[in-house]
Protein backbone atom coordinates (compact mmCIF):
# COMPACT_ATOMS: atom_id res chain seq x y z
CA UNK A 1 0.00 0.00 0.00
CA UNK A 2 1.18 3.55 -0.92
CA UNK A 3 1.85 6.12 1.74
CA UNK A 4 -0.99 8.44 -0.66
CA UNK A 5 -3.04 5.43 0.05
CA UNK A 6 -2.82 5.68 3.90
CA UNK A 7 -3.29 9.10 4.32
CA UNK A 8 -6.32 9.56 2.51
CA UNK A 9 -7.81 6.95 3.98
CA UNK A 10 -6.85 8.46 7.36
CA UNK A 11 -8.59 11.12 6.79
CA UNK A 12 -11.92 9.10 5.42
CA UNK A 13 -11.62 7.27 8.56
CA UNK A 14 -12.05 10.30 10.76
CA UNK A 15 -14.34 12.36 8.20
CA UNK A 16 -17.07 9.80 7.94
CA UNK A 17 -16.66 7.30 10.65
CA UNK A 18 -16.09 4.43 8.73
CA UNK A 19 -13.77 0.90 8.85
CA UNK A 20 -10.94 1.28 7.65
CA UNK A 21 -11.44 -1.62 5.45
CA UNK A 22 -14.98 -0.68 4.05
CA UNK A 23 -12.74 2.16 2.29
CA UNK A 24 -11.29 0.23 -0.91
CA UNK A 25 -10.46 1.39 -4.05
CA UNK A 26 -14.24 1.46 -5.59
CA UNK A 27 -15.90 2.36 -2.93
CA UNK A 28 -18.00 6.05 -3.49
CA UNK A 29 -17.58 8.26 -0.53
CA UNK A 30 -21.51 9.11 -1.28
CA UNK A 31 -22.95 5.78 -2.27
CA UNK A 32 -20.80 3.60 -0.05
CA UNK A 33 -18.99 5.39 2.59
CA UNK A 34 -22.59 7.76 3.76
CA UNK A 35 -21.22 10.85 3.07
CA UNK A 36 -23.44 13.99 1.81
CA UNK A 37 -22.36 16.74 -0.29
CA UNK A 38 -21.14 18.55 2.32
CA UNK A 39 -19.12 15.73 3.98
CA UNK A 40 -17.62 15.55 -0.11
CA UNK A 41 -16.44 19.15 0.29
CA UNK A 42 -14.90 19.00 3.72
CA UNK A 43 -12.82 15.60 2.34
CA UNK A 44 -11.50 17.86 -0.26
CA UNK A 45 -11.11 20.40 1.99
CA UNK A 46 -9.02 18.04 4.26
CA UNK A 47 -6.90 16.69 0.70
CA UNK A 48 -5.92 19.99 -0.05
CA UNK A 49 -4.56 20.35 3.92
CA UNK A 50 -3.09 17.58 4.18
CA UNK A 51 -1.14 17.15 0.70
CA UNK A 52 -0.91 21.48 0.89
CA UNK A 53 -2.38 21.17 -3.35
CA UNK A 54 -5.11 23.02 -4.24
CA UNK A 55 -8.09 21.01 -5.60
CA UNK A 56 -10.36 23.35 -7.79
CA UNK A 57 -13.67 22.55 -7.74
CA UNK A 58 -13.92 21.66 -11.56
CA UNK A 59 -11.39 18.58 -10.06
CA UNK A 60 -13.12 17.94 -6.63
CA UNK A 61 -16.02 16.68 -8.60
CA UNK A 62 -14.09 14.34 -10.24
CA UNK A 63 -13.02 12.98 -6.87
CA UNK A 64 -16.12 10.43 -6.55
CA UNK A 65 -14.31 7.40 -4.77
CA UNK A 66 -11.64 6.18 -2.75
CA UNK A 67 -9.50 5.83 -6.16
CA UNK A 68 -10.27 8.61 -7.59
CA UNK A 69 -9.09 10.11 -4.31
CA UNK A 70 -5.42 8.76 -4.59
CA UNK A 71 -4.81 8.82 -8.27
CA UNK A 72 -5.57 12.14 -8.28
CA UNK A 73 -3.59 13.55 -4.68
CA UNK A 74 -0.35 10.89 -6.41
CA UNK A 75 -0.70 13.04 -10.00
CA UNK A 76 -1.22 16.63 -7.84
CA UNK A 77 2.05 15.73 -5.26
CA UNK A 78 4.64 14.00 -8.38
CA UNK B 1 -23.78 35.73 28.77
CA UNK B 2 -23.21 36.80 25.25
CA UNK B 3 -19.72 37.27 25.57
CA UNK B 4 -17.68 37.39 22.29
CA UNK B 5 -13.87 37.34 23.37
CA UNK B 6 -11.64 35.57 21.09
CA UNK B 7 -14.40 36.00 18.13
CA UNK B 8 -13.96 37.64 14.79
CA UNK B 9 -16.04 39.71 12.82
CA UNK B 10 -16.68 41.21 9.85
CA UNK B 11 -19.19 43.69 9.59
CA UNK B 12 -19.84 45.27 6.19
CA UNK B 13 -22.09 49.04 6.01
CA UNK B 14 -20.02 49.54 9.28
CA UNK B 15 -20.02 53.10 8.35
CA UNK B 16 -23.70 53.89 8.76
CA UNK B 17 -25.91 54.01 11.54
CA UNK B 18 -26.95 50.29 12.40
CA UNK B 19 -23.83 48.62 10.97
CA UNK B 20 -22.00 50.95 12.94
CA UNK B 21 -23.79 50.28 16.04
CA UNK B 22 -23.46 46.53 15.68
CA UNK B 23 -19.33 46.74 15.66
CA UNK B 24 -19.43 48.53 18.78
CA UNK B 25 -21.46 46.05 19.73
CA UNK B 26 -19.89 43.50 19.53
CA UNK B 27 -16.15 44.72 20.18
CA UNK B 28 -18.49 45.66 23.56
CA UNK B 29 -18.36 41.84 23.87
CA UNK B 30 -14.92 41.23 23.41
CA UNK B 31 -15.06 41.04 19.63
CA UNK B 32 -12.10 41.65 17.05
CA UNK B 33 -14.30 43.55 14.37
CA UNK B 34 -13.48 44.04 10.51
CA UNK B 35 -15.45 47.31 9.84
CA UNK B 36 -16.16 47.21 6.00
CA UNK B 37 -17.90 50.50 3.77
CA UNK B 38 -16.81 52.76 1.48
CA UNK B 39 -16.46 55.89 3.57
CA UNK B 40 -12.97 55.07 4.80
CA UNK B 41 -13.44 58.53 6.95
CA UNK B 42 -16.58 57.25 8.65
CA UNK B 43 -14.95 53.64 9.35
CA UNK B 44 -11.93 55.08 10.83
CA UNK B 45 -13.94 57.56 13.17
CA UNK B 46 -15.81 54.11 14.33
CA UNK B 47 -12.94 51.85 14.84
CA UNK B 48 -11.57 55.16 16.97
CA UNK B 49 -14.26 54.49 19.27
CA UNK B 50 -13.86 50.81 19.76
CA UNK B 51 -11.17 50.42 22.53
CA UNK B 52 -10.67 46.60 20.72
CA UNK B 53 -8.93 45.37 18.24
CA UNK B 54 -10.34 46.61 14.73
CA UNK B 55 -9.29 46.30 11.11
CA UNK B 56 -10.71 49.05 8.50
CA UNK B 57 -11.63 47.13 5.22
CA UNK B 58 -12.85 49.54 2.55
CA UNK B 59 -15.05 47.75 0.03
CA UNK B 60 -17.27 48.83 -2.59
CA UNK B 61 -19.85 46.08 -3.05
CA UNK B 62 -21.70 46.73 -6.38
CA UNK B 63 -17.79 45.52 -7.52
CA UNK B 64 -17.53 41.95 -7.23
CA UNK B 65 -13.93 42.06 -7.88
CA UNK B 66 -13.69 43.75 -4.69
CA UNK B 67 -16.03 41.63 -2.77
CA UNK B 68 -14.29 38.92 -3.57
CA UNK B 69 -11.42 39.66 -2.20
CA UNK B 70 -13.03 40.70 1.00
CA UNK B 71 -13.62 37.62 3.45
CA UNK B 72 -9.85 36.75 2.40
CA UNK B 73 -8.61 40.01 3.88
CA UNK B 74 -10.45 39.76 6.92
CA UNK B 75 -9.38 36.42 7.28
CA UNK B 76 -5.69 37.08 7.05
CA UNK B 77 -5.63 40.42 8.97
CA UNK B 78 -7.50 38.16 12.24
CA UNK B 79 -6.71 35.32 11.09
CA UNK B 80 -10.04 33.65 10.69
CA UNK B 81 -13.65 34.62 11.01
CA UNK B 82 -16.49 33.90 13.39
CA UNK B 83 -19.13 36.59 12.95
CA UNK B 84 -20.16 37.91 9.38
CA UNK B 85 -22.85 40.22 9.29
CA UNK B 86 -23.91 41.30 6.20
CA UNK B 87 -25.39 44.45 6.79
CA UNK B 88 -24.49 47.05 4.06
CA UNK B 89 -27.64 48.00 2.34
CA UNK B 90 -29.01 50.67 -0.53
CA UNK B 91 -32.63 52.34 -1.59
CA UNK B 92 -33.23 53.11 -5.15
CA UNK B 93 -37.07 53.58 -4.62
CA UNK B 94 -39.53 54.01 -8.06
CA UNK B 95 -42.49 52.74 -8.57
CA UNK B 96 -42.93 49.60 -10.42
CA UNK B 97 -43.82 51.00 -13.64
CA UNK B 98 -41.09 53.75 -13.30
CA UNK B 99 -38.19 51.40 -12.41
CA UNK B 100 -35.32 51.57 -14.08
CA UNK B 101 -33.32 48.22 -15.10
CA UNK B 102 -30.07 49.99 -13.43
CA UNK B 103 -32.29 50.93 -10.09
CA UNK B 104 -33.01 47.38 -9.93
CA UNK B 105 -29.34 45.63 -10.83
CA UNK B 106 -27.19 48.09 -8.53
CA UNK B 107 -30.19 47.17 -5.27
CA UNK B 108 -29.36 43.56 -5.99
CA UNK B 109 -26.05 43.54 -6.22
CA UNK B 110 -25.51 45.53 -3.26
CA UNK B 111 -27.80 43.90 -0.97
CA UNK B 112 -28.48 40.18 -2.01
CA UNK B 113 -25.58 39.42 -4.49
CA UNK B 114 -22.70 40.59 -1.90
CA UNK B 115 -24.11 38.78 0.50
CA UNK B 116 -24.36 35.63 -1.37
CA UNK B 117 -20.95 35.95 -2.59
CA UNK B 118 -19.59 37.03 1.06
CA UNK B 119 -21.20 34.15 3.02
CA UNK B 120 -19.88 31.64 0.61
CA UNK B 121 -16.82 32.62 1.23
CA UNK B 122 -16.97 32.50 4.72
CA UNK B 123 -18.22 29.31 4.70
CA UNK B 124 -14.60 27.05 4.17
CA UNK B 125 -13.30 28.52 7.15
CA UNK B 126 -16.30 28.30 9.06
CA UNK B 127 -16.77 24.74 8.05
CA UNK B 128 -12.67 24.12 9.45
CA UNK B 129 -13.50 25.74 12.68
CA UNK B 130 -16.75 24.14 13.27
CA UNK B 131 -18.13 27.51 14.18
CA UNK B 132 -19.86 29.99 12.59
CA UNK B 133 -22.18 33.10 12.64
CA UNK B 134 -23.48 34.33 9.81
CA UNK B 135 -26.40 37.60 10.06
CA UNK B 136 -28.57 39.19 7.34
CA UNK B 137 -29.97 42.19 8.12
CA UNK B 138 -33.34 42.04 6.10
CA UNK B 139 -35.97 44.48 7.09
CA UNK B 140 -39.41 44.47 8.04
CA UNK B 141 -39.95 45.52 4.11
CA UNK B 142 -38.88 42.22 3.12
CA UNK B 143 -41.74 40.88 5.02
CA UNK B 144 -44.62 42.43 4.18
CA UNK B 145 -43.44 44.53 0.91
CA UNK B 146 -43.81 48.50 0.22
CA UNK B 147 -45.10 50.36 -2.53
CA UNK B 148 -42.25 52.09 -4.17
CA UNK B 149 -39.67 49.46 -2.65
CA UNK B 150 -39.78 46.70 -4.87
CA UNK B 151 -35.93 46.01 -5.59
CA UNK B 152 -35.07 46.89 -2.11
CA UNK B 153 -38.18 44.60 -0.55
CA UNK B 154 -36.98 41.38 -3.08
CA UNK B 155 -33.92 41.63 -1.74
CA UNK B 156 -35.07 42.00 1.90
CA UNK B 157 -36.95 38.93 1.56
CA UNK B 158 -34.30 37.19 -0.65
CA UNK B 159 -31.61 37.57 2.26
CA UNK B 160 -34.68 35.64 4.71
CA UNK B 161 -34.70 32.71 2.10
CA UNK B 162 -31.31 32.78 1.40
CA UNK B 163 -30.31 32.39 4.80
CA UNK B 164 -32.71 29.81 5.53
CA UNK B 165 -30.94 27.47 2.35
CA UNK B 166 -27.95 27.86 3.99
CA UNK B 167 -29.21 27.23 7.33
CA UNK B 168 -30.00 24.33 6.70
CA UNK B 169 -26.84 22.87 4.38
CA UNK B 170 -24.12 23.78 7.29
CA UNK B 171 -26.56 23.41 10.17
CA UNK B 172 -24.73 20.42 11.33
CA UNK B 173 -21.41 21.99 11.39
CA UNK B 174 -22.01 24.47 14.25
CA UNK B 175 -22.90 27.21 11.64
CA UNK B 176 -26.00 29.07 12.29
CA UNK B 177 -27.27 31.37 9.73
CA UNK B 178 -29.99 34.17 10.97
CA UNK B 179 -31.38 37.48 10.02
CA UNK B 180 -32.59 40.06 11.63
CA UNK B 181 -35.78 42.65 10.38
CA UNK B 182 -35.85 46.02 11.63
CA UNK B 183 -38.53 48.35 10.94
CA UNK B 184 -38.19 51.95 11.21
CA UNK B 185 -34.85 52.35 12.71
CA UNK B 186 -33.89 56.11 13.83
CA UNK B 187 -31.13 57.35 11.08
CA UNK B 188 -29.99 59.94 8.88
CA UNK B 189 -32.89 59.00 6.82
CA UNK B 190 -35.61 58.97 9.19
CA UNK B 191 -34.08 62.09 10.40
CA UNK B 192 -35.24 63.88 6.94
CA UNK B 193 -39.20 63.20 7.69
CA UNK B 194 -41.06 65.68 7.64
CA UNK B 195 -43.69 65.85 10.72
CA UNK B 196 -46.69 64.86 8.51
CA UNK B 197 -44.82 61.65 7.21
CA UNK B 198 -43.34 60.99 10.93
CA UNK B 199 -46.96 61.00 12.39
CA UNK B 200 -48.23 58.34 9.49
CA UNK B 201 -45.21 56.26 10.64
CA UNK B 202 -45.95 56.25 14.61
CA UNK B 203 -49.86 55.35 13.58
CA UNK B 204 -48.36 51.95 12.39
CA UNK B 205 -46.04 51.25 15.91
CA UNK B 206 -47.39 50.27 18.68
CA UNK B 207 -44.34 51.33 20.65
CA UNK B 208 -44.88 54.68 19.34
CA UNK B 209 -41.41 55.54 18.70
CA UNK B 210 -38.45 54.65 16.04
CA UNK B 211 -36.44 51.97 17.22
CA UNK B 212 -32.50 52.87 17.72
CA UNK B 213 -29.62 51.53 16.07
CA UNK B 214 -28.16 50.14 19.59
CA UNK B 215 -31.82 48.03 19.79
CA UNK B 216 -30.98 46.55 16.38
CA UNK B 217 -27.31 45.27 17.62
CA UNK B 218 -28.02 43.95 20.56
CA UNK B 219 -30.01 41.35 18.54
CA UNK B 220 -26.72 41.05 16.69
CA UNK B 221 -24.93 40.32 19.66
CA UNK B 222 -26.98 37.48 20.73
CA UNK B 223 -27.27 35.70 17.55
CA UNK B 224 -23.52 35.91 17.64
CA UNK B 225 -23.64 34.77 20.66
CA UNK B 226 -22.96 30.95 21.88
CA UNK B 227 -26.21 31.58 23.81
CA UNK B 228 -27.98 31.55 20.74
CA UNK B 229 -26.25 28.34 19.18
CA UNK B 230 -29.83 26.53 18.66
CA UNK B 231 -31.47 29.45 16.61
CA UNK B 232 -31.18 28.66 13.21
CA UNK B 233 -32.96 30.14 10.32
CA UNK B 234 -34.54 32.67 12.57
CA UNK B 235 -36.14 36.42 11.13
CA UNK B 236 -35.82 38.41 14.58
CA UNK B 237 -38.11 41.05 13.89
CA UNK B 238 -36.87 44.00 15.65
CA UNK B 239 -40.25 46.52 15.05
CA UNK B 240 -41.81 47.87 17.72
CA UNK B 241 -44.85 45.71 17.37
CA UNK B 242 -45.20 46.97 13.75
CA UNK B 243 -45.40 43.51 12.79
CA UNK B 244 -45.91 40.74 14.40
CA UNK B 245 -45.34 37.35 12.76
N1 LIG C 1 -32.72 52.48 9.13
C1 LIG C 1 -33.79 51.72 9.02
O1 LIG C 1 -34.88 52.13 9.39
C2 LIG C 1 -33.68 50.33 8.48
C3 LIG C 1 -34.81 49.52 8.55
C4 LIG C 1 -34.73 48.21 8.08
C5 LIG C 1 -33.55 47.73 7.54
N2 LIG C 1 -32.47 48.54 7.46
C6 LIG C 1 -31.25 47.97 6.89
O2 LIG C 1 -30.18 48.10 7.78
C7 LIG C 1 -28.97 48.18 7.07
C8 LIG C 1 -28.17 49.39 7.55
O3 LIG C 1 -28.94 50.54 7.31
P1 LIG C 1 -28.68 51.95 8.02
O4 LIG C 1 -29.97 52.43 8.49
O5 LIG C 1 -27.56 51.85 8.95
O6 LIG C 1 -28.31 52.82 6.72
P2 LIG C 1 -27.01 53.68 6.37
O7 LIG C 1 -26.60 54.48 7.55
O8 LIG C 1 -27.34 54.37 5.10
O9 LIG C 1 -25.92 52.57 6.12
C9 LIG C 1 -25.83 51.83 4.94
C10 LIG C 1 -24.49 51.17 4.92
O10 LIG C 1 -24.39 50.37 3.75
C11 LIG C 1 -23.16 50.64 3.12
N3 LIG C 1 -23.23 50.53 1.68
C12 LIG C 1 -24.20 50.99 0.83
N4 LIG C 1 -23.86 50.77 -0.44
C13 LIG C 1 -22.63 50.17 -0.42
C14 LIG C 1 -21.73 49.70 -1.42
N5 LIG C 1 -22.00 49.79 -2.73
N6 LIG C 1 -20.58 49.15 -1.01
C15 LIG C 1 -20.26 49.04 0.28
N7 LIG C 1 -21.07 49.46 1.28
C16 LIG C 1 -22.24 50.03 0.93
C17 LIG C 1 -22.82 52.06 3.48
O11 LIG C 1 -21.42 52.23 3.41
P3 LIG C 1 -20.73 53.55 2.79
O12 LIG C 1 -21.63 54.69 3.12
O13 LIG C 1 -19.41 53.61 3.43
O14 LIG C 1 -20.67 53.30 1.31
C18 LIG C 1 -23.36 52.19 4.88
O15 LIG C 1 -22.39 51.84 5.81
C19 LIG C 1 -29.34 48.25 5.59
O16 LIG C 1 -29.21 46.96 5.02
C20 LIG C 1 -30.78 48.65 5.64
O17 LIG C 1 -31.47 48.20 4.50
C21 LIG C 1 -32.50 49.83 7.92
Amino acid sequence: MSEVEDRVRKIVVEHLNVEADKVTEKASFIDDLGADSLDQVELVMAFEEEFSVEIPDDAAETIQTFGDAVSFLKKATA
Amino acid sequence: MFDLSGKRALVTGASGGIGGAIAKALAAQGAEVALSGTRVDKLEKVAGEISGKTHVLPCNLSDLAQVDELVPQAVEAMQGLDILVNNAGMTRDNIFMRMKDEEWDEVLAVNLTAAFHLSRAVLRTMMKQKFGRIIGISSVVGVVGNAGQGNYAATKAGLIGMSKALAQEVASRNITVNTIAPGFIASAMTDELNEKQRDAIMNQIPAARLGTAEEVAACAVFLASDAAAYVTGHTLNVNGGMVMI
